[in-house]
């Protein structure tokens, strides 16, 4: 590379909002519902049908909004985006182009060279489409309406980044933002989150912008990664090789690494936006602003600096359990219910993560219950199971959320406290095992550790290892 | 007892008092259509035996005491742009020739819950876009007055079907005067109300922003009546109003006295026809010999409104027809791929006035030109409103006609759209300003035609429209000839 380059990115991001119902019906928006059982005539586009937004969408998008440092529009619009495809039943979208909700905004995040802020051009609030199914043995499609209507927001971002890592922080940030205001769950694999990539290259120092490419089909973060890099470098080559970059669209193709072009300036469809005649213009008073910004949730770094004031906790922990609002609402829950907060986060740290990594899943997945998880402490506090047992209850646990008082209860792994019983099984240990006690006696003290051993087992495990030492050596 | 010439109002006082039944006087409309039908084809759709069933219902509910209101058991006919759950509703057009809706129009709803009995759908313009009735897929309906002549359009069939008595009353829809002109062409009462009065949930759009649902009826009586049941805050359209003043009835009081009406110049000049001219400058003269101050004044840009009004209807219709499509109901051509299918589907399914707007309301919003076209006519629409805003600080109505002809031959008027468009020329304002108009017959013209009298109201001012217009329909019934 005879030249220096400089990446220029800026993001796409659509998020689908948390709400029960959709933006202009009152379907459900469940997932996984059986093909077109969430539907009517709104979101099907029957004629005669008209919409009303969902005023908790508006709620959802101001919130993410506020959180961004936008500027909420105080009289907003929906616009139609006109173009033909059969999983969007009116073959116009409501979406927002003229006055969308919020604009100008900012996030920081961390880079290498220390804190960066990327701009938020907008954002605007949107219809998601249906689902097109081929049935290959009929050579049929079907479509799938229950999605139609789904409330999205698109944050559509300044060109400010320059590299897969900040694009990755971005998104890593818009997400904690979006989890801790509930608005979104943001899962890239389940598409409640999706990012298309806006990349130009051009030489370290020009003022003008390259020509850019839209990169889609990002399905996660790795993805999202490999696709900056190899459509910098797709870029670059090009232009080294006195060829140009074709404004265009791009699919990703994850199997392959690789993308093609979908389609390009040239063939853009004129989607013949105007005001939608059927929605009313959004007027956003003082008191819907207030609101809502009184309604703002603690958000990751004032909640940081709380846990370092009330709890003794190392920053690497408050570190990773403040990554996801979910944990860290189940840690704080865990702890109003007594639990102490080192434990609390010991459980979460050590055996949740690595459950969790086990089973691909993210923090968000976490099932169980705070109640069970201050219980499993308790009962491991009383020394009611040992360390062995609890792990094995808390596995249980986080897979099917079971009670773990009455999970030991049913399974019988309660800890013997009874004193004569464990006597007598220790002495019967002893008979059992004349060399290791002659060994021990001898001075070798790892034959102690074997006749703990050999105690536990006869046990069952449901012994106290202290008191088990403890009997040992008295009775030896 | 004429059970047909009387009219719903007292129909319903009729079948209260036992006189007759609700099922007499469907009966009664059902021989009716089946003698006149052939000839003046006002409707898509008579669903004769379901309407004699459910006439069976009402009746038991009036002898029972539960339907008391004046609505109760009078048969009605509904333009076939509004959804009638479970009934064929077309629009006039191919491409919903076999659409059944699952939900029926909130107005519909609202008149079914007073009593009103469906007769069925009434012949329009396809997809309400026309001043005749004759771009119907279905056939053109005929003038009950001449049926050489056209009734007038687009709610066409809805005005015809009053005149001919083919029912008690209608709805129809009025988006650029939809309701008003064919009133006006076929010797009816007909209303467009205060846009967000009537909840336009379940009428097939044409242009959203215009589009009002009204009645077609016999008297200013009926039409008082009709308002006040079909008006509602419905939540299921943004744009429904929410109305205290909906009791329309109570401005059935025949008084003029002191009432400003302003006679915008404007309306009588150049392309008014004198008999018309002389029959609605007469029905101002007999107001004012009554107590009303009539004077003439300058309303201005009027010649904008019809090139405004045609881009703004045209380009949200553009839109609101993309759904017709073959997907999900409706006529779908038989074509190999997407494409093919759309394009066979959407190029067979509409007729050419549909086309032609599609065509126009495309243009007006692709990129380029939706400054110069789109947003310059809605510059100008907020600018009409201004000029009537104007007006109304002087005056309580603006009175004019209806049309500026009466009803022209069938087959006149297709041959030349831009003159078609023309003809809308004193009623399109009032839907771009979101205002109510009323038509009242007021007189014939030499061959016996129709013409009607026009009154225009601030928004939301329909009881002084009303009470106007009753007045001038109990002077003309008493005074006799004094108007013609």
């Amino acid at each position: 590379m005879s030249k220096e380059y400089e990446t220029v990115i800026g993001l796409e991001v659509h998020v689908e909002l948390a709400t029960k119902t959709k933006i202009f019906c009152g379907c459900s928006t469940a997932f996984g519902a059986s093909p077109n059982s969430h539907t009517c005539p709104v979101c099907t586009g029957m004629p005669g049908s008209l919409p009303v937004l969902n005023k908790k969408v508006l709620e959802y998008a101001v919130a993410v909004g506020l959180a961004l440092n936008c500027q909420i529009t105080r009289e907003c619009k929906f616009d139609r985006k006109n173009y033909f495809y059969p999983d969007n039943p009116q073959n116009y979208q409501i979406s927002q182009l003229y006055l969308p909700i919020c604009r100008d905004g900012w996030v920081e995040i961390d880079t290498p060279q220390g804190a960066k802020k990327v701009g938020i051009h907008e954002i605007h609030m949107e219809e998601d489409a249906g689902k097109l199914i081929h049935d290959e043995w009929e050579d049929a499609t079907l479509v799938d309406y229950n999605r139609s209507g789904v409330p999205l927001i698109e944050i559509v971002s300044e060109p400010d980044m320059r590299n897969a890592d900040e694009v990755i922080a971005y998104l890593e940030k818009l997400r904690l933002v979006i989890q801790y205001l509930g608005a979104s769950d943001c899962k890239l694999q389940e598409g409640s989150m999706r990012a298309d990539v806006n990349l130009s290259v051009r030489e370290k120092g020009a003022k003008e912008f390259g020509t850019r490419t839209e990169m889609k089909n990002l399905n996660s973060f790795r993805a999202i990664a490999r696709a900056v890099e190899g459509e910098k470098n797709r870029q670059i080559d090009l232009l080294e090789s006195g060829e140009k970059v074709i404004q265009e669209t791009r699919r990703w193709d994850e199997n392959k690494e690789t993308s093609y072009a979908m389609r390009s300036k040239e063939d853009a469809q004129d989607y013949r936006y105007f005001p939608d005649p059927d929605l009313t213009p959004v007027s956003i008073s003082d008191e819907f602003l207030e609101e809502i910004r009184r309604r703002q949730p603690e958000f990751r770094t004032e909640k940081m600096k709380r846990y370092r004031e009330e709890f003794d906790l190392p920053d690497y922990d408050i570190e990773i359990i403040t990554s996801s609002k979910h944990m860290a609402d189940i840690f704080e829950a865990t702890v109003a219910l007594g639990a102490q907060p080192k434990k609390v986060s010991n459980w979460l740290m050590v055996e949740t993560l690595r459950l969790l990594k086990e089973q691909e899943e993210d923090p968000e997945d976490i099932r169980f219950s705070p109640e069970n998880l201050a219980k499993l402490i308790r009962l491991s506090e009383e020394k009611a199971i040992n360390s062995t047992v609890a792990k094995e209850v808390f596995e249980v646990m986080f897979r099917e959320n079971v009670d773990p008082e009455q999970y030991v209860e049913e399974k019988g792994l309660k800890m013997v406290s009874d004193e004569g019983a464990l006597r007598k099984t220790v002495e019967e240990v002893i008979a059992a095992n004349p060399q290791s006690v002659q060994d021990y006696r001898n001075g070798k003290e790892k034959a102690l550790g074997f006749l703990v051993g050999q105690t536990m087992k006869a046990m069952k495990g449901k012994a106290d290892p202290a008191s088990v030492n403890r009997l040992l050596k008295e009775l030896l | 007892m004429e059970l047909l010439s009387l009219s719903a109002v007292e129909l319903a006082t009729a079948i209260k008092e036992g006189k007759t039944t609700a099922v007499e006087a469907m009966q009664a409309v059902l021989d009716k259509i089946r003698q006149s039908e052939e000839l003046y084809n006002c409707y898509v759709t008579v669903d004769g035996e379901n309407a004699l069933r459910r006439a069976q219902a009402v009746q038991r509910r009036i002898e029972s005491g539960e339907l008391t209101g004046p609505l109760a058991g009078v048969p009605m006919a509904v333009k076939d742009n509004l959804c009638t759950e479970g009934l064929l509703t077309t629009c006039a057009s191919k491409i919903l020739s076999n659409f059944v809706p699952t939900f029926s129009a909130e107005a519909v709803l609202n008149l079914e819950k007073a009593g009103a009995v469906l007769i069925g759908k009434t012949n329009m313009d396809e997809f309400a876009m026309g001043s005749t009735t004759e771009t119907s897929a279905y056939g053109a309906t005929k003038n009950p007055r001449n049926p050489e002549h056209v009734p007038g359009g687009s709610s066409g069939g809805s005005a015809a079907a009053v005149a001919a008595e083919e029912c008690f009353f209608a709805l129809g829809s009025d988006t650029g005067g939809s309701i008003r002109q064919p009133a006006s062409f076929c010797g009816v009462v007909g209303m467009k109300p205060t846009y967000g009065t009537v909840s336009r949930y379940g009428l097939v759009a044409y242009g959203s922003s215009l589009d009002q649902i009204g009645p077609l009826c016999k008297t200013v009586e009926d039409c008082a009546v009709i308002l006040e049941t079909i008006a509602s805050h419905d939540e299921k359209d943004s744009t429904s109003v929410e109305r205290q003043d909906t009791d329309f009835t109570s401005a059935l009081v025949k008084e003029v006295k002191g009432l400003r009406i302003g006679i915008p110049r404007d309306y009588f000049g150049e392309g008014l026809d004198p008999e018309v001219k002389t029959a609605v400058l007469q029905a101002a003269e007999l107001l004012k010999a009554n107590g009303a101050l009539v004077e003439e004044f300058d309303l201005s840009l009027v010649d904008y409104a019809i090139p405004a009004y045609y881009t703004i209807a045209a380009a949200e219709a553009s839109s609101n027809l993309e759904r017709f499509d073959g997907i999900k109901y409706g006529y779908r051509a038989e074509a190999e791929g997407l494409h093919q299918m759309y394009k066979k589907t959407r190029s067979q399914g509409f007729g050419p006035e549909v086309k032609r707007r599609i065509m126009l309301g495309s243009f007006v919003l692709s990129s380029g030109y939706y400054d110069a076209y789109y947003l310059k006519a809605l510059r100008v629409k907020a600018m009409i409103k201004k000029a009537f805003d104007d007006a109304f600080a002087k005056y309580d109505c603006i009175l004019g006609p209806a049309a500026p002809t009466t009803a022209p031959k069938l087959g006149e008027s297709l041959a030349d759209p831009i003159k078609m468009y023309l003809g809308d020329i004193y009623t399109i304002s009032v839907n771009l300003a979101g205002l109510p108009g009323i038509c009242v017959p007021c007189g014939t013209d030499g061959r016996g035609l129709p013409i009607g009298l026009q009154l225009i109201g601030d928004c939301f001012r329909e009881k002084q429209l009303l009470q106007a217009a009753y007045t001038y329909e109990q002077l003309r019934k008493e005074g006799g000839k004094a108007d013609v």
